[in-house]
């Protein structure tokens, strides 16, 4: 796979930084979960970083974006503040959601970041809406949905993969392949082929990449995107990967082989990155910086949030609609 | 003024809010040829074009989720399901997307989208087509709920539930697609969402009802009349939010309250009006509504499914003995 990357270490060493931010981001949410400052879920996308930054790094500020409810790592590659996510894991007022939301429900719609989402596939259908709005108001965005491996055998992924082919549809699908739907190896519940080939079954374009090469996904998402953009019609990208924790924070992942977990390591995307940078002019002492500098700063949202109002209760009453809108306690209608 | 039908009345009220806004589109199966199952559709398409009038796969998933989608993203769509018995294929891209992404994201988006779902008995199409499940959506916060009764009504309403910035599960229902009724067309304004109309004024009891019934409830209240009785109608029109206002003032002068839908009773929406009533002005309240069996197909099994206005005559007398 060729990549625009490979004469430009400059930029590779920013989209490491991203990784690095990810991934330091997944750490502290973890450790705050174990800790009980974060409630809840907390689904972590260590060793899928390179998937988020080498896709979002190819979009415009204004495409779309969906996500699922492995997500914090898709918001932040497409811009969402890392801080502010922080906060919205902690509940905290200054939260992207002011609290409401939590870890499966942030979205900045100022970044095109249209919701993570808490139910497997239902960005699929909201991915083609967008779409044909953007269609309908003459606008060249495109919308990129993110789905797991586990959400292909929903309905709605089906159906959206013909909707968006129907229409021609500027969608480019991202599945995220880490090859086990929550604790269920995902082979052992999907008949045939999978992902790629289904989506070839629509007459929709699919290329099967290692989703944990920075460069790979940089140049498979830039000739995608691209092609979207110019009227290609809908694509869908299978990225391989392997999440290195379990489900969700407090999953041990017990029902892996022994020793898959550590053998997947030499594989794992931030690793990869480093050595390509060490091979091309970055030090360890530079990188080291960096990965202390983004350790800080990630320790800096976590004091942040811990430091941050509660929302007041009423807040729980603001934002249900216009119309028939539920009365604030206390306060006359 | 003119006078047409139910189902052009809506045609009406969509084609002017298509025309005013070009934000506004329709996803739905057989929106083109066929024009919506009773027209409500006919030859928009010619005018509009496809993009506007979309015909959709049978994927009420996606129609459902994707007007979610085009309303996150700066449209109005309208998606149109034939039938509310076929929207529950599509509960959670209506329930779990397009009621909670503004609550669950912190103000940050609107969805400002019409799901149409057709309710109610047409006659001889059985269990899953003629259902009224309009009480399941009161339930869901972030929806508005809506029922209209009449041609003027189902132009009236539906343009407000076209500019309205909630999402609206818009409910027509089917036994009314050919009633005529005057309509008002210089008029362009809305009917706003959450108010009711007094169908027939009265002293002796209030009844309230809403889509087909109303019809049935004033005609019970027309053989009532011939015995001395009078009832006051009243249609809610919007069962979410409701106008407590009109139903209170109504039932705080007539002293009793009967609610009649053609919903199944248990778990109706007729309970929560009836418990709100009986709570706030401590009146006799009751109910009339289905049995709880699905609707029937052979024509004495459906009327014998059907509140008639006979049992709401009985009803009254009974309250008022």
């Amino acid at each position: 796979m060729t990549s625009n990357l490979a004469n430009e270490p400059a930029r590779v060493a920013a989209m490491f930084r991203k990784m690095l931010v990810i991934r330091a981001f997944e750490e502290a949410a973890g450790e705050n979960f174990f800790v009980g400052h974060v409630r809840g879920s907390v689904h972590q996308y260590i060793g899928e970083e390179s998937i988020a930054v080498g896709i979002c790094e190819n979009l415009r500020d204004d495409d779309y974006l969906t996500s699922n409810h492995r997500g914090h790592g898709h918001s932040i590659a497409k811009g969402a503040d890392p801080r502010a996510m922080m906060l919205e894991l902690f509940g905290k007022v200054g939260g992207t959601s002011d609290g409401k939301g939590g870890s499966m429900h942030i979205a900045d719609f100022s970044v095109g970041m249209l919701g993570a989402n808490g139910v497997i596939a239902d960005g699929c259908t909201i991915s083609v809406g967008a779409a044909q709005a953007v269609k309908l108001l003459g606008q060249d965005r495109i919308v990129v949905n993110f789905i797991g491996d586990g959400g292909i055998n929903r309905g709605p992924f089906m159906e959206a993969l013909n909707w968006a082919k129907v229409y021609e549809l500027p969608v480019l699908f991202v599945c995220e392949n880490n090859q086990i739907a929550a604790t269920t190896t995902t082979r052992l519940v999907t008949a045939g082929e999978g992902i790629a080939k289904r989506a070839e079954s629509f007459d929709v374009p699919a290329v099967t990449i290692d989703g944990n090469d920075l460069f790979t996904v940089d140049g498979t998402a830039a000739r995608v995107i691209s092609e979207i953009r110019n009227g290609s019609g809908p694509q869908l990208i299978q990225a391989m990967t392997y999440r290195l924790r379990g489900h969700f924070a407090h999953d041990d992942a017990g029902y892996r082989e022994a020793g898959e977990a550590e053998a997947a390591l030499a594989h794992e995307p931030i690793r990869r990155t480093e050595a390509w940078l060490l091979e091309n002019g970055l030090s360890q002492d530079e990188l080291d910086g960096m990965r202390d500098e983004v350790t800080a700063e990630i320790a800096g949202y976590v004091e942040d949030a811990k430091q941050a109002d509660w929302p007041d209760p009423s807040l729980a009453f603001t934002d249900v609609q216009d119309v028939g809108a539920p009365a604030i306690p206390g306060v006359a209608s | 003024m003119s006078e047409m039908t139910y189902a052009q009345a809506a045609r009406l009220g969509l084609q002017e809010e298509m025309r005013r806004d070009p934000t506004v589109w329709a996803l739905g199966e057989d929106l083109g040829y066929e024009g919506g199952m009773a027209g409500q559709y006919s030859d928009l398409q010619a005018e509009f074009g496809d993009n506007r009038i979309v015909d959709t796969p049978i994927s009420e998933s996606t129609i459902m989720g994707a007007a979610v989608g085009a309303a996150l993203a700066g449209t109005r769509p309208i998606a149109e399901l034939r039938f509310s018995d076929f929207a529950m294929c599509a509960v959670d891209e209506l329930v779990n997307q397009a009621a909670k992404a503004r609550y669950m994201f912190g103000g940050q988006a609107r969805v400002p989208m019409v799901a149409r779902m057709p309710i109610g008995i047409r006659g001889g199409i059985a269990a899953q087509h003629s259902q009224s499940p309009e009480a399941w959506y009161t339930h869901v916060p972030g929806l508005v709920v809506v029922t209209p009764g009449t041609p003027a009504e189902n132009r009236g309403l539906l343009k407000a539930a076209i500019r309205c910035d909630d999402p609206v599960v818009y409910m027509e229902h089917k036994g009314l697609w050919g009633m005529t009724g005057e309509v008002d067309e210089s008029d362009q304004s809305e009917i706003p969402l959450g108010t009711a109309r007094t169908v027939r004024d009265g002293r002796d009891i209030t009844i309230v009802s809403w889509a087909a019934q109303v019809g049935v409830a004033s005609e019970a209240a027309e053989v009532l009349a011939g015995e001395g009785v009078v009832a006051e109608v009243v249609d809610l029109r919007t069962l979410w939010p409701w106008d407590r206002e009109t139903v209170m003032a109504s039932v705080a002068k007539t002293g009793k309250l009967l609610v009649v839908h053609e919903a199944v009773r248990v778990g109706g929406f007729g309970g929560e009006v009836a418990a709100e009533v009986a709570e706030e002005l401590g009146v006799p309240v009751a109910r009339l509504g289905g049995e709880r069996i699905p609707i029937p197909f052979s024509i004495p099994l459906e009327e014998a499914y059907k509140i008639k206005a006979d049992r709401i005559v009985a009803r009254v007398k009974e309250m008022l003995a």
